[in-house]
Protein backbone atom coordinates (compact mmCIF):
# COMPACT_ATOMS: atom_id res chain seq x y z
CA UNK A 1 0.00 0.00 0.00
CA UNK A 2 1.35 3.37 -0.95
CA UNK A 3 1.64 6.02 1.70
CA UNK A 4 4.12 8.31 0.04
CA UNK A 5 1.73 11.20 0.33
CA UNK A 6 1.96 10.88 4.11
CA UNK A 7 5.33 12.49 4.00
CA UNK A 8 4.27 15.52 2.00
CA UNK A 9 3.30 18.18 4.51
CA UNK A 10 3.90 21.15 2.25
CA UNK A 11 0.25 21.73 1.38
CA UNK A 12 -3.09 20.22 2.20
CA UNK A 13 -3.48 17.08 0.14
CA UNK A 14 -6.74 15.67 -1.13
CA UNK A 15 -6.96 13.26 1.76
CA UNK A 16 -6.29 15.96 4.35
CA UNK A 17 -9.07 18.10 2.94
CA UNK A 18 -11.37 15.10 2.82
CA UNK A 19 -10.79 14.21 6.49
CA UNK A 20 -11.14 17.82 7.54
CA UNK A 21 -14.44 18.18 5.65
CA UNK A 22 -15.88 15.04 7.23
CA UNK A 23 -14.75 15.96 10.74
CA UNK A 24 -16.20 19.47 10.38
CA UNK A 25 -19.48 18.06 9.17
CA UNK A 26 -19.74 15.42 11.89
CA UNK A 27 -18.91 18.05 14.52
CA UNK A 28 -21.47 20.52 13.16
CA UNK A 29 -24.09 17.79 13.25
CA UNK A 30 -23.24 17.06 16.85
CA UNK A 31 -22.26 13.41 16.27
CA UNK A 32 -18.74 13.89 17.60
CA UNK A 33 -17.34 15.97 20.44
CA UNK A 34 -14.00 17.56 19.46
CA UNK A 35 -12.41 17.31 22.95
CA UNK A 36 -13.28 13.60 22.96
CA UNK A 37 -11.51 13.21 19.60
CA UNK A 38 -8.41 14.89 21.01
CA UNK A 39 -8.48 12.62 24.05
CA UNK A 40 -8.84 9.48 21.94
CA UNK A 41 -5.68 10.42 20.06
CA UNK A 42 -3.81 11.44 23.22
CA UNK A 43 -4.73 8.18 24.95
CA UNK A 44 -3.17 6.03 22.23
CA UNK A 45 -0.21 8.39 21.88
CA UNK A 46 0.66 8.37 25.57
CA UNK A 47 -1.12 5.68 27.59
CA UNK A 48 -1.78 2.59 25.52
CA UNK A 49 1.18 1.03 23.75
CA UNK A 50 3.66 -1.86 23.72
CA UNK A 51 5.07 -0.86 27.11
CA UNK A 52 1.86 -2.36 28.53
CA UNK A 53 2.53 -5.69 26.88
CA UNK A 54 6.19 -5.59 27.92
CA UNK A 55 5.08 -5.35 31.55
CA UNK A 56 2.87 -8.41 31.10
CA UNK A 57 5.71 -10.39 29.54
CA UNK A 58 8.27 -9.33 32.16
CA UNK A 59 5.88 -10.29 34.95
CA UNK A 60 5.32 -13.68 33.30
CA UNK A 61 9.11 -14.20 33.19
CA UNK A 62 9.61 -13.50 36.88
CA UNK A 63 6.43 -14.81 38.49
CA UNK A 64 5.52 -18.43 37.67
CA UNK A 65 2.11 -18.09 39.31
CA UNK A 66 1.36 -15.08 37.15
CA UNK A 67 2.52 -16.95 34.07
CA UNK A 68 0.19 -19.82 34.92
CA UNK A 69 -2.74 -17.41 35.28
CA UNK A 70 -1.75 -15.69 32.02
CA UNK A 71 -1.76 -18.95 30.11
CA UNK A 72 -5.05 -20.01 31.71
CA UNK A 73 -6.99 -16.73 31.30
CA UNK A 74 -4.97 -13.99 29.65
CA UNK A 75 -7.79 -11.43 29.73
CA UNK A 76 -7.99 -11.65 33.53
CA UNK A 77 -4.23 -11.83 34.07
CA UNK A 78 -3.63 -8.78 31.87
CA UNK A 79 -6.42 -6.94 33.69
CA UNK A 80 -4.50 -7.51 36.94
CA UNK A 81 -1.97 -5.00 35.58
CA UNK A 82 -4.76 -2.59 34.69
CA UNK A 83 -4.95 -3.19 30.93
CA UNK A 84 -8.50 -3.84 29.78
CA UNK A 85 -10.96 -2.88 27.10
CA UNK A 86 -11.17 -2.06 23.45
CA UNK A 87 -9.48 -4.63 21.17
CA UNK A 88 -8.36 -6.65 24.18
CA UNK A 89 -11.67 -8.03 25.38
CA UNK A 90 -10.74 -11.66 24.67
CA UNK A 91 -7.02 -12.14 25.14
CA UNK A 92 -5.00 -15.31 24.67
CA UNK A 93 -1.27 -15.55 25.45
CA UNK A 94 0.85 -17.91 23.37
CA UNK A 95 4.35 -18.77 24.51
CA UNK A 96 7.39 -19.25 22.34
CA UNK A 97 9.60 -22.20 23.18
CA UNK A 98 12.80 -23.55 21.68
CA UNK A 99 10.75 -25.91 19.51
CA UNK A 100 7.85 -23.63 18.54
CA UNK A 101 7.64 -20.03 17.41
CA UNK A 102 4.34 -18.16 17.26
CA UNK A 103 3.53 -15.27 14.95
CA UNK A 104 0.31 -13.26 14.73
CA UNK A 105 -1.38 -11.74 11.69
CA UNK A 106 -4.80 -10.56 10.59
CA UNK A 107 -5.16 -11.47 6.93
CA UNK A 108 -8.67 -10.02 6.64
CA UNK A 109 -8.17 -6.60 8.23
CA UNK A 110 -5.95 -5.29 11.03
CA UNK A 111 -7.03 -7.06 14.25
CA UNK A 112 -4.39 -6.40 16.90
CA UNK A 113 -4.34 -6.46 20.72
CA UNK A 114 -4.61 -2.72 21.37
CA UNK A 115 -4.71 -2.96 25.17
CA UNK A 116 -1.21 -4.43 25.34
CA UNK A 117 0.43 -3.29 22.08
CA UNK A 118 -1.36 -0.06 21.19
CA UNK A 119 -2.08 0.69 17.55
CA UNK A 120 -0.58 -1.58 14.89
CA UNK A 121 2.36 -0.44 12.76
CA UNK A 122 1.77 0.22 9.06
CA UNK A 123 3.53 -2.98 7.99
CA UNK A 124 1.18 -5.11 10.11
CA UNK A 125 -1.79 -3.71 8.16
CA UNK A 126 -0.05 -3.88 4.79
CA UNK A 127 -0.68 -6.27 1.92
CA UNK A 128 2.86 -7.72 1.88
CA UNK A 129 2.65 -8.86 5.52
CA UNK A 130 -0.98 -9.96 5.50
CA UNK A 131 -0.60 -11.95 2.30
CA UNK A 132 2.65 -13.70 3.13
CA UNK A 133 2.65 -14.28 6.90
CA UNK A 134 0.31 -17.26 6.55
CA UNK A 135 2.04 -18.87 3.58
CA UNK A 136 5.72 -18.06 4.04
CA UNK A 137 6.27 -17.03 7.65
CA UNK A 138 9.93 -18.05 7.54
CA UNK A 139 10.49 -15.67 4.64
CA UNK A 140 8.65 -12.96 6.53
CA UNK A 141 10.72 -13.57 9.66
CA UNK A 142 13.88 -13.31 7.57
CA UNK A 143 12.86 -9.81 6.50
CA UNK A 144 12.68 -8.93 10.19
CA UNK A 145 16.14 -10.42 10.72
CA UNK A 146 14.84 -13.48 12.55
CA UNK A 147 16.28 -16.79 11.38
CA UNK A 148 15.03 -19.93 13.12
CA UNK A 149 16.27 -23.50 12.70
CA UNK A 150 14.36 -25.38 9.99
CA UNK A 151 13.10 -27.88 12.54
CA UNK A 152 11.51 -25.17 14.68
CA UNK A 153 7.76 -25.41 14.32
CA UNK A 154 6.11 -22.17 13.28
CA UNK A 155 2.55 -21.52 14.30
CA UNK A 156 0.75 -18.63 12.61
CA UNK A 157 -2.30 -17.20 14.37
CA UNK A 158 -4.69 -15.53 11.92
CA UNK A 159 -6.90 -13.21 14.01
CA UNK A 160 -10.17 -13.97 12.27
CA UNK A 161 -12.47 -13.33 15.28
CA UNK A 162 -12.47 -10.99 18.29
CA UNK A 163 -9.89 -13.09 20.14
CA UNK A 164 -6.57 -11.23 20.33
CA UNK A 165 -3.21 -12.93 20.66
CA UNK A 166 -0.15 -11.84 22.62
CA UNK A 167 3.06 -13.72 21.93
CA UNK A 168 5.19 -14.33 25.03
CA UNK A 169 8.77 -14.33 23.74
CA UNK A 170 11.44 -16.49 25.34
CA UNK A 171 13.37 -14.89 28.18
CA UNK A 172 16.95 -14.26 27.08
CA UNK A 173 19.70 -16.23 28.78
CA UNK A 174 21.88 -14.33 31.19
CA UNK A 175 19.03 -12.35 32.76
CA UNK A 176 18.43 -14.59 35.77
CA UNK A 177 19.02 -11.85 38.33
CA UNK A 178 17.37 -9.03 36.40
CA UNK A 179 14.51 -7.01 37.85
CA UNK A 180 11.10 -7.09 36.24
CA UNK A 181 11.53 -3.47 35.22
CA UNK A 182 14.87 -4.12 33.51
CA UNK A 183 13.46 -7.19 31.79
CA UNK A 184 10.56 -5.19 30.37
CA UNK A 185 13.08 -3.10 28.43
CA UNK A 186 14.11 -6.26 26.53
CA UNK A 187 10.56 -6.89 25.32
CA UNK A 188 9.95 -5.27 21.96
CA UNK A 189 6.66 -4.77 20.21
CA UNK A 190 7.72 -7.14 17.43
CA UNK A 191 8.67 -9.84 19.93
CA UNK A 192 5.05 -9.78 21.14
CA UNK A 193 3.71 -10.07 17.56
CA UNK A 194 6.19 -12.85 16.84
CA UNK A 195 8.14 -11.03 14.12
CA UNK A 196 10.98 -10.45 16.57
CA UNK A 197 12.72 -11.93 19.58
CA UNK A 198 13.39 -10.34 22.95
CA UNK A 199 16.54 -8.22 22.97
CA UNK A 200 19.64 -10.01 24.17
CA UNK A 201 21.32 -8.39 27.18
CA UNK A 202 23.94 -5.96 25.98
CA UNK A 203 22.63 -5.84 22.40
CA UNK A 204 21.96 -2.43 20.91
CA UNK A 205 18.34 -1.51 21.22
CA UNK A 206 18.08 0.47 18.02
CA UNK A 207 15.97 -0.88 15.18
CA UNK A 208 14.32 -3.41 17.43
CA UNK A 209 10.93 -1.75 17.68
CA UNK B 1 -16.95 -11.48 0.35
CA UNK B 2 -14.06 -12.27 -1.95
CA UNK B 3 -12.78 -8.71 -1.81
CA UNK B 4 -9.32 -7.24 -1.83
CA UNK B 5 -9.19 -7.46 1.96
CA UNK B 6 -8.91 -11.25 1.83
CA UNK B 7 -5.15 -11.18 1.38
CA UNK B 8 -3.93 -14.44 2.92
CA UNK B 9 -1.84 -16.36 0.39
CA UNK B 10 -1.94 -13.74 -2.36
CA UNK B 11 1.37 -13.13 -4.09
CA UNK B 12 3.34 -10.37 -5.67
CA UNK B 13 3.13 -7.60 -3.08
CA UNK B 14 6.88 -7.46 -2.60
CA UNK B 15 8.91 -6.99 0.57
CA UNK B 16 7.49 -5.75 3.85
CA UNK B 17 8.26 -2.08 4.43
CA UNK B 18 9.52 -1.94 7.99
CA UNK B 19 10.00 1.49 9.51
CA UNK B 20 12.26 1.77 12.56
CA UNK B 21 10.81 3.68 15.49
CA UNK B 22 7.57 4.13 13.63
CA UNK B 23 5.16 6.73 15.05
CA UNK B 24 1.50 5.84 15.63
CA UNK B 25 0.46 8.40 13.06
CA UNK B 26 2.37 9.73 10.07
CA UNK B 27 0.29 12.86 9.58
CA UNK B 28 -2.29 14.85 11.48
CA UNK B 29 -5.07 13.71 9.15
CA UNK B 30 -4.41 10.12 10.23
CA UNK B 31 -5.00 11.10 13.86
CA UNK B 32 -8.26 12.77 12.94
CA UNK B 33 -9.43 9.89 10.72
CA UNK B 34 -8.65 7.47 13.56
CA UNK B 35 -10.51 9.56 16.15
CA UNK B 36 -13.64 10.24 14.11
CA UNK B 37 -13.84 6.55 13.19
CA UNK B 38 -13.77 5.52 16.86
CA UNK B 39 -16.12 8.29 17.93
CA UNK B 40 -18.64 7.51 15.18
CA UNK B 41 -18.46 3.84 16.13
CA UNK B 42 -19.43 4.90 19.65
CA UNK B 43 -22.65 6.54 18.36
CA UNK B 44 -24.08 3.04 17.97
CA UNK B 45 -25.16 3.67 14.37
CA UNK B 46 -23.48 0.47 13.21
CA UNK B 47 -21.47 -2.41 14.64
CA UNK B 48 -17.87 -3.52 14.15
CA UNK B 49 -18.82 -6.13 11.55
CA UNK B 50 -20.77 -3.61 9.49
CA UNK B 51 -17.78 -1.28 9.52
CA UNK B 52 -15.43 -4.08 8.42
CA UNK B 53 -17.83 -4.93 5.59
CA UNK B 54 -17.93 -1.28 4.51
CA UNK B 55 -14.13 -1.24 4.25
CA UNK B 56 -13.84 -4.51 2.38
CA UNK B 57 -16.59 -3.39 -0.01
CA UNK B 58 -14.30 -0.70 -1.41
CA UNK B 59 -13.35 -1.34 -5.02
CA UNK B 60 -10.34 -3.70 -4.93
CA UNK B 61 -8.14 -1.22 -6.77
CA UNK B 62 -9.09 1.51 -4.30
CA UNK B 63 -8.54 -0.81 -1.32
CA UNK B 64 -5.09 -1.89 -2.42
CA UNK B 65 -3.97 1.62 -3.33
CA UNK B 66 -5.12 3.14 -0.05
CA UNK B 67 -3.21 3.37 3.18
CA UNK B 68 -5.02 1.85 6.16
CA UNK B 69 -6.32 5.13 7.56
CA UNK B 70 -7.53 6.04 4.06
CA UNK B 71 -9.45 2.77 4.06
CA UNK B 72 -10.92 3.72 7.43
CA UNK B 73 -11.90 7.16 6.14
CA UNK B 74 -13.53 5.79 2.99
CA UNK B 75 -15.36 3.16 5.01
CA UNK B 76 -16.57 5.80 7.45
CA UNK B 77 -17.85 8.06 4.66
CA UNK B 78 -19.76 5.15 3.22
CA UNK B 79 -21.29 4.20 6.59
CA UNK B 80 -22.34 7.79 7.35
CA UNK B 81 -24.02 8.01 3.95
CA UNK B 82 -25.66 4.58 4.23
CA UNK B 83 -27.13 5.46 7.63
CA UNK B 84 -28.34 8.86 6.40
CA UNK B 85 -26.20 10.65 8.97
CA UNK B 86 -24.93 12.88 6.18
CA UNK B 87 -25.91 13.51 2.55
CA UNK B 88 -23.64 13.27 -0.50
CA UNK B 89 -24.00 17.02 -0.98
CA UNK B 90 -22.91 17.65 2.59
CA UNK B 91 -19.92 15.37 2.19
CA UNK B 92 -18.97 17.20 -0.99
CA UNK B 93 -19.27 20.66 0.57
CA UNK B 94 -18.27 19.88 4.16
CA UNK B 95 -21.23 22.03 5.23
CA UNK B 96 -24.36 20.94 7.08
CA UNK B 97 -27.41 21.33 4.87
CA UNK B 98 -30.03 19.18 6.61
CA UNK B 99 -30.63 18.70 10.35
CA UNK B 100 -28.75 15.87 12.07
CA UNK B 101 -30.20 12.40 12.20
CA UNK B 102 -30.65 11.27 15.81
CA UNK B 103 -27.91 8.94 17.10
CA UNK B 104 -28.03 6.70 20.17
CA UNK B 105 -25.21 8.47 21.97
CA UNK B 106 -22.37 10.90 21.49
CA UNK B 107 -18.97 10.07 22.98
CA UNK B 108 -18.14 12.89 25.39
CA UNK B 109 -14.68 13.64 26.65
CA UNK B 110 -15.58 12.57 30.18
CA UNK B 111 -16.59 9.12 28.94
CA UNK B 112 -13.58 8.33 26.73
CA UNK B 113 -11.47 6.58 29.36
CA UNK B 114 -14.39 4.51 30.60
CA UNK B 115 -15.54 3.50 27.14
CA UNK B 116 -12.05 2.43 26.07
CA UNK B 117 -11.43 0.52 29.31
CA UNK B 118 -14.75 -1.28 28.99
CA UNK B 119 -14.43 -2.23 25.34
CA UNK B 120 -17.10 -4.29 23.62
CA UNK B 121 -16.90 -7.98 24.38
CA UNK B 122 -18.19 -10.23 21.57
CA UNK B 123 -18.99 -13.19 23.84
CA UNK B 124 -22.65 -14.06 24.30
CA UNK B 125 -24.77 -16.72 25.95
CA UNK B 126 -25.09 -19.82 23.81
CA UNK B 127 -28.57 -21.00 22.90
CA UNK B 128 -27.50 -24.55 22.00
CA UNK B 129 -24.70 -26.89 23.02
CA UNK B 130 -21.45 -26.82 21.07
CA UNK B 131 -21.27 -29.32 18.21
CA UNK B 132 -17.53 -29.80 18.52
CA UNK B 133 -14.97 -30.32 21.27
CA UNK B 134 -11.20 -30.05 21.40
CA UNK B 135 -9.57 -32.78 19.33
CA UNK B 136 -12.44 -33.18 16.85
CA UNK B 137 -11.47 -33.32 13.20
CA UNK B 138 -13.36 -30.89 10.97
CA UNK B 139 -13.38 -29.57 7.43
CA UNK B 140 -14.09 -25.96 6.53
CA UNK B 141 -16.86 -25.41 4.03
CA UNK B 142 -16.29 -24.40 0.48
CA UNK B 143 -18.36 -21.24 0.26
CA UNK B 144 -18.20 -17.87 -1.44
CA UNK B 145 -20.75 -15.59 0.20
CA UNK B 146 -21.15 -12.12 -1.28
CA UNK B 147 -21.75 -10.78 2.21
CA UNK B 148 -19.34 -10.51 5.12
CA UNK B 149 -17.56 -13.62 6.36
CA UNK B 150 -14.50 -14.30 8.49
CA UNK B 151 -13.53 -17.55 6.79
CA UNK B 152 -10.64 -16.52 4.54
CA UNK B 153 -10.46 -18.00 1.05
CA UNK B 154 -7.16 -19.74 1.72
CA UNK B 155 -8.75 -21.81 4.49
CA UNK B 156 -11.89 -22.99 2.69
CA UNK B 157 -12.32 -26.70 2.06
CA UNK B 158 -9.45 -27.59 4.41
CA UNK B 159 -9.19 -30.27 7.07
CA UNK B 160 -8.20 -29.23 10.56
CA UNK B 161 -8.51 -29.99 14.26
CA UNK B 162 -10.51 -28.19 16.93
CA UNK B 163 -7.98 -26.88 19.41
CA UNK B 164 -10.02 -24.48 21.54
CA UNK B 165 -13.67 -23.82 22.27
CA UNK B 166 -14.03 -20.08 22.85
CA UNK B 167 -17.74 -20.06 23.70
CA UNK B 168 -20.53 -18.38 21.78
CA UNK B 169 -19.62 -15.13 20.06
CA UNK B 170 -21.44 -12.63 17.87
CA UNK B 171 -21.66 -14.12 14.37
CA UNK B 172 -20.12 -11.59 11.95
CA UNK B 173 -21.81 -13.00 8.86
CA UNK B 174 -25.27 -12.06 10.18
CA UNK B 175 -24.28 -9.10 12.34
CA UNK B 176 -22.60 -7.24 9.46
CA UNK B 177 -25.77 -7.11 7.40
CA UNK B 178 -28.16 -6.15 10.19
CA UNK B 179 -29.55 -9.64 10.70
CA UNK B 180 -28.63 -9.74 14.36
CA UNK B 181 -25.84 -11.03 16.54
CA UNK B 182 -26.96 -14.70 16.29
CA UNK B 183 -24.61 -15.94 19.05
CA UNK B 184 -22.69 -18.84 17.54
CA UNK B 185 -20.00 -21.18 18.85
CA UNK B 186 -16.50 -20.04 18.05
CA UNK B 187 -13.56 -22.44 17.87
CA UNK B 188 -9.82 -22.21 17.55
CA UNK B 189 -9.00 -24.56 14.68
CA UNK B 190 -5.49 -25.65 13.74
CA UNK B 191 -4.42 -26.73 10.26
CA UNK B 192 -1.25 -28.31 8.99
CA UNK B 193 0.47 -25.93 6.62
CA UNK B 194 0.71 -28.67 4.02
CA UNK B 195 -3.08 -29.23 4.19
CA UNK B 196 -3.56 -25.62 3.15
CA UNK B 197 -0.59 -24.84 0.92
CA UNK B 198 0.22 -28.24 -0.53
CA UNK B 199 2.82 -30.96 -0.25
CA UNK B 200 5.75 -28.77 -1.28
CA UNK B 201 5.15 -26.19 1.44
CA UNK B 202 6.91 -25.88 4.83
CA UNK B 203 6.36 -29.17 6.72
CA UNK B 204 6.86 -27.41 10.06
CA UNK B 205 4.10 -24.85 9.63
CA UNK B 206 0.82 -24.85 11.55
CA UNK B 207 -1.97 -22.33 11.04
CA UNK B 208 -4.48 -21.47 13.66
CA UNK B 209 -7.73 -19.63 12.88
CA UNK B 210 -10.78 -18.72 14.93
CA UNK B 211 -13.82 -20.05 13.09
CA UNK B 212 -17.54 -20.13 13.80
CA UNK B 213 -19.52 -23.36 13.85
CA UNK B 214 -21.40 -22.75 10.56
CA UNK B 215 -18.04 -22.65 8.76
CA UNK B 216 -17.27 -26.22 9.82
CA UNK B 217 -18.41 -29.76 9.15
CA UNK B 218 -17.41 -32.88 11.05
CA UNK B 219 -14.98 -35.23 9.40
Amino acid sequence: MSHDHDHDHSELSGIELRVRALETLLTEKGYVDPPALDLLIETYQTKIGPKNGARVVARSWTDPDYRARLMEDATAAIAELGFTGRQGEHMVAVENRPDIHNIVVCTLCSCYPWTVLGLPPVWYKSAPYRSRAVRDPRGVLGEFGVFLPEETQIKVWDSTAEVRYLVIPMRPDGTEDWSEEALADLVTRDSMIGTGLAILPGAAEEDTL
Amino acid sequence: MNGAQDLGGQMGFGPIEIEANEPNFHARWEERAFAITLAMGATGSWNLDTSRFARESLHPVDYLQSSYYEIWLKGLERLCLDKDLITPEELESGQMQVPPHPVKRVLKVADVAGVLAKGGPASRTASAPALFKAGDRVRTLVMHPEGHTRLPRYARGCEGTIEAVHGAHVFPDSNACGEGESPTWLYGVSFKGTDIWGADSDPNLTLRLDLWEPYLERL
